[in-house]
């Protein structure tokens, strides 16, 4: 039990760094947000008034005459109240957390499911190839994976695009999450095109975080299969397959578990990536635009969500291990 | 605290010292290590010696030329950009930058998780305590967004920035292994023995602790670099790089911003990724020898290990 009241401890202290690093990061850089502010206003054409300015910087919660300890515990009570504030970027005044949920869904979908799906693949083949060592599978895999877990994320999707997007007669589109013609629905058509347009960014995220599955647990069952219950086991003439699943894979799994939940911080920072390629209108992009646009409060809340979002998966494989595993129940 | 990362690949301790060259010796014997330092040796002749590599008509990679979007040809190999420089050029002459990031980003990063993870280890008490911890929330923040929202903030385009935030958001992960590493290290005899003779810390740590950890520390370097190309490029790609300057990021960014794709010329929009590729390949390639060096149960074993396991 206190193993998991001390992961709990980690997780709200981790939440708090998270979220002051959100807070000072901006103070502490050259430029100013009223400065952005300023500029962006006056591109479109349109002259603030101070007091405009000011009403908008309030919203951010940025407040020159203030003390910064009294802004910074605001700032806390309203990042944790979830109030986020209005966009200050290209869709100027919409709140940011209904800016969030239009774009949550498809993020979550073609991410989740492309991690998921590599997680799985990967962790299969990797147990088999470290069971079979030295094997066929073993001879081509870490050759094949180290190189295409270093390919970056975003020259993938250009290399997918235009073999499969670009040219006389393309196979599958290569922008936005369904044709926009469609109007959205429980319609098979508007279905099919999601899947369709679906295909492109997972293949992407899959091809580049496979490789890393299966190396780790190659290398896990590797060092796994020389401990002794493991000859104990074939000394008893358990059939192999139930070694390699039961006893080898299940024990070499387990540190995976706690990689597989920080890795979900290196998938959303592909997402980023793939999605700026794709046109893909989920959150990578919305943080890619946020940036473009200098939107703080959009960027902010962003930031906070991912890590939320980490920190999150980060605990429940804690806890998933605390229940697989015993020897993490006794040691804590 | 241990369990975030406890062995994700956790390394073995090498426990007796090599003699001198037989790291050089060992990766020779390596066709990975071999394979990805003639891939790292290429890129290095490049960087140093672009003009060497570049027919001497576009010695000026940035030269506005009068053939915009051009495919690739005799004259210009890859084609031209939308300003009608040559790509292959461009692509020489990035090299140096793209290295040079990697390089410096991956020093950075490794020095800073040697004298955190092994000041930790060391110490011990509360301040390891303090460290492990520091090094946790690094090492669960998402490094890439809090680097586009340092970029952001920071003013984009500025290289010292893009470097300095690779290093801060890179160190967590090798910080962890050389504490781990140091904490077995910790009470050998050769150290107590150190430590009877009356020397410093400082001197303890720099001459009897490092060398051992050579191994490990080379590999983090390469981690580290592999690590700062992929993100570094991403960044730029991203628009968030000076675009003036000469890098593959960059070139990516052009690409994509003038269509190259589109405007079907593929080889402008993928040569400098698999330029980007083929780097991170070679680090990654000669990291992936370096584990198996400094752990030898990873070796690859032909007939031995294959037969008992059918």
């Amino acid at each position: 039990m206190r193993y998991l009241i001390r992961r709990l401890g980690f997780f709200v202290l981790t939440l708090w760094a998270a979220m002051t690093l959100n807070f000072f990061i901006p103070r502490m850089m050259p430029g100013s947000p009223e400065q952005a502010l300023r500029e962006r206003f006056s591109k479109g054409g349109s002259v603030v008034t101070p007091e405009q300015l000011r009403t908008v910087l309030a919203e951010f919660g940025f407040d020159p005459g203030k003390n910064l300890m009294l802004q910074y515990l605001e700032y806390l009570k309203s990042m944790v109240t979830g109030h986020w504030g209005v966009s200050i970027g290209s869709s100027l005044g919409a709140p940011v957390t209904s800016l969030i949920g239009s774009a949550l869904p498809w993020t979550l979908g073609l991410v989740g499911i492309a991690t998921v799906l590599a997680f799985v693949l990967g962790t299969l083949i990797g147990t088999v190839a470290g069971w079979r060592r030295g094997g066929l599978i073993d001879g081509i895999v870490p050759p094949v994976f180290i190189v295409t877990s270093a390919l970056p994320y975003f020259w993938v999707a250009l290399l997918l695009i235009s073999l499969f997007a670009i040219g006389s007669n393309p196979i599958l589109p290569n922008d936005f999450n369904y044709d926009q013609g469609l109007t959205p629905g429980f319609s098979g058509e508007f279905i099919w095109s999601v899947v369709k347009h679906g295909i492109l960014p997972a293949s992407t995220i899959l091809v580049t975080a496979v490789g890393g599955w299966i190396l780790t647990m190659r290398n896990n069952m590797v060092t796994t299969l020389a401990e002794d219950y493991v000859r104990m086991a074939r000394a008893k003439g358990i059939p192999g397959r139930k070694i390699m699943f039961g006893y080898a894979g299940r024990n070499a799994f387990l540190p995976n578990l706690s990689g597989f939940a920080m890795s979900l911080g290196f998938v959303i920072s592909g997402t980023i990536l793939v999605e700026y390629v794709f046109n893909y209108p989920g959150l990578g992009y919305m943080f890619y635009n946020a940036t473009v646009s200098t939107d703080y409060p959009l960027l902010q809340a962003l930031f906070l969500l991912v890590t939320l979002a980490v920190l999150i998966c980060v605990l429940l494989c804690d806890f998933a291990v605390f229940l697989l595993d015993p020897r993490a129940r006794t040691k804590g | 605290m241990s369990a975030v990362v406890a062995g994700a690949s956790a390394p073995v301790a090498t426990t007796t010292r090599r003699p001198r060259g037989g790291l050089f010796r060992a990766i020779l014997r390596n066709r990975k290590a071999v394979v990805g330092a003639a891939l790292l040796l290429l890129f290095i002749l490049l960087a140093a010696f672009p003009g060497l590599f570049v027919p001497s008509a576009h010695h000026d990679p940035q030269a506005i030329g009068d053939l915009p979007l051009q495919h690739p040809s005799g004259s210009h190999w890859l084609g031209t950009t939308g300003l009608g420089q040559d790509v292959y050029a461009q692509l020489i002459y990035s090299t140096r930058e793209s290295l040079v990031i990697a390089v410096v980003a991956g020093l950075g990063a490794t020095i800073l998780s040697v004298i955190i993870g092994v000041s930790a280890a060391y110490l011990g008490g509360f301040a390891d305590d303090g460290l492990s911890m520091l090094t946790d929330i690094f090492l669960v923040l998402p490094t890439f967004p809090l680097i586009i929202v340092l970029a952001t903030y920071a003013g984009k385009g500025n290289l010292t920035v893009i470097i300095i935030v690779l290093i801060l958001t890179g160190w967590s992960y090798g910080a962890r292994q050389m504490r781990a590493q140091a904490l077995s290290l910790r009470n050998r005899d050769f150290l107590e023995s150190a430590r009877v003779r009356g020397e410093r810390s400082s001197y303890i740590i720099v001459v009897e602790v490092l060398p051992t950890m050579i191994s490990l520390i080379v590999a983090n370097f390469l981690g580290a670099a592999l690590y700062s190309v992929l993100t570094a490029a991403g960044l730029q790609f991203l628009g968030l790089g000076d675009p003036n300057s000469l890098s593959w990021g960059t070139m990516l960014y052009w690409a994509q911003n003038q269509g190259a794709l589109v405007n079907g010329l593929p080889a402008w929009a993928l040569s400098p990724g698999l330029a980007v590729a083929l780097l991170g390949v070679s680090f990654a390639l000669l990291n992936y020898a370096f584990d198996e060096i400094s752990n030898p149960a990873l070796r690859p074993v032909r007939r031995r290990r294959a037969r008992s396991a059918s």
